[in-house]
């Protein structure tokens, strides 16, 4: 099995791009792959918690957790999320917070990188 | 040990959104990866202005003094102080009426050895097809 690396810089909300990032992280572990996850920009808005579900907006925090249990290994850009005010006290649980070398050190061996740049 | 081309390819017009600062600063922490890397290991980071991106390029921004703010040119001549390799498509920037003459082509002042490439677009295309992954912003 392969190693697959996502980076997404899309918001939460304001686009559907984080959707379809997840909903591509699942697909990929469901089939046996490894996923690394990267948000930076603005996509590290799926990193808050408590986020409050309605239909009119992207809510990820529910399958993210679900598939952070399952061994999806997530990454925030710290310097994105504190320039936000998205502090380490309202980050999601098992959400990690590191500087950008980590995606760079994620993408080395990954098999395929599908970045999704913002908007 | 091991090497990881990424290219970092920048088609969206500066300040309008943040993503040609984000390829910039995810391209220049290259030099700092090894950290998550095995002794010898390296990723490289190549990047490359196309499109509308070639307006990044410009020089004399003035991000500090209106939005006090880096300037995206700063992070050009920052990328040419770590010998990054830097190419800027020459016919997207004839289809602006520019010429190296408008755009940041080395950075001195940063002690960079350095240059920006202005070259055509199938040497862009070249360089692409040498990476490992292409990383569009």
């Amino acid at each position: 099995m392969g190693k697959l690396t996502i980076g997404c810089f899309a918001s939460l909300v304001g686009s559907t791009n984080l959707d379809f990032a997840i909903k591509l992280a699942g697909a990929a572990m469901e089939k046996g792959h490894k996923v690394d996850l990267w948000v930076s920009g603005n996509g590290t808005m799926i990193s808050i918690k408590d986020q409050r579900p309605f239909k009119d907006y992207s809510s990820l925090e529910k399958p993210l957790k679900e598939l952070m249990a399952k061994g999806l290994n997530v990454t925030a850009c710290e310097a994105c999320a504190e320039s936000r005010g998205y502090h380490h006290d309202n980050t999601l649980e098992g959400v990690k917070r590191f500087s950008m070398d980590w995606y760079l050190g994620s993408c080395f061996d990954a098999d395929r990188v599908f970045h999704i740049g913002g908007e | 040990m091991a090497t990881t081309k990424l290219g970092f390819i920048v088609q969206r017009p500066g300040y309008k959104s943040e993503n040609p600062k984000l390829a910039l600063t995810h391209a220049i922490a290259s030099q700092s990866v090894e950290i998550y890397l095995k002794d010898g290991d390296i990723v490289t980071a190549d990047i490359a202005f196309i499109g509308d991106g070639v307006l990044n390029c410009i020089k004399g921004q003035k991000a500090v003094e209106n939005y006090d703010l880096n300037s995206t040119e700063s992070h050009i001549k920052m990328s040419l102080l770590l010998d990054l390799n830097v190419l800027v498509c020459k016919e997207d920037l004839e289809r602006f009426g520019m010429t190296e003459s408008d755009i940041v082509i080395d950075a001195p002042e940063f002690g960079a050895e350095v240059e920006v490439k202005v070259v055509p677009y199938t040497e862009i295309s070249k360089m692409m097809e040498e990476m490992n992954h292409l990383l569009f912003f």
